[in-house]
């Protein structure tokens, strides 16, 4: 078993029916939800025996890590980067939107150590733990220490999540 | 002081080493504290450098 990187496919079609909402938005119509406030989004680590991938659709304990001073569904998204929707011709254009600070688990002072691990599943905490998207990296271990996840540049060609027309 | 298996220690008493992963995907640094032989603390940076994409089209009516 294998963990790959890749746009969950749920979340796609979740987007469609409004499943998720990284940034604050005021709609015209959606009954008494005109003017929502942004949903919770969390990024829990796997250990490289898990299977988090595409196909995944939410958040499941099954081969997160654990350790001392980690809690079960990782740690929660700084989320103050609202989405950006932006033209580049009448036909196309791209939305996209990163994570506003880099996810740090554990501290100098509550250190965390965690088995081999290679990927972080980021999801919905507030609409039922839906998946979003799994990102992979080279293989890790911690040992009485500090992982940290900085994420790429928020623009239209390297934030965390795009979508784009063609 | 850093914090180990042993509790927390004087980095003079230890052997650090530090290490770098560079490639498409990441930039990752790492340190590394060993007393005797045995590794007592580990701490890693990643930074992520892609995105996840997904493309949406319209289909054509007619």
């Amino acid at each position: 078993m294998a963990n790959t990187q890749s746009m969950c496919t749920s979340f796609m079609g979740q987007l469609l029916n409004g499943g998720h909402q990284f940034g604050s938005i005021t709609l015209t119509s959606r009954t008494s939800l005109t003017s929502p406030t942004k949903d919770t989004f969390k990024a829990a680590l796997y250990l490289v025996g898990a299977t988090v991938n595409a196909s995944t659709t939410a958040y499941s304990a099954t081969n997160e890590v654990s350790s001392a001073n980690y809690s079960a569904g990782g740690e929660t998204i700084t989320n103050a980067n609202v989405p950006v929707a932006t033209n580049s011709s009448s036909t196309a254009g791209v939305a996209y939107w990163t994570p506003s600070a880099s996810i740090v688990y554990g501290a100098s002072a509550t250190p965390v150590t965690f088995a081999a691990f290679d990927a972080v599943l980021v999801y919905n905490s507030t609409q039922g733990n839906t998946a979003v998207s799994v990102h992979t990296f080279s293989s890790q271990t911690i040992t009485s220490g500090v992982f940290t996840l900085t994420m790429p540049t928020s623009s239209t060609t390297t934030a965390l999540l795009r979508l784009s027309t063609t | 002081m850093i914090t180990t298996t042993k509790g927390l220690m004087d980095e003079a008493l230890l052997d650090k080493r530090e290490g770098t992963i560079e490639n498409d995907n990441e930039t990752t640094t790492w340190v590394e504290y060993w007393l005797d032989g045995e590794l007592v603390h580990r701490s890693a940076h990643v930074a992520l450098k892609k995105s996840m994409f997904a493309g949406l089209e319209a289909a054509s009516l007619g």
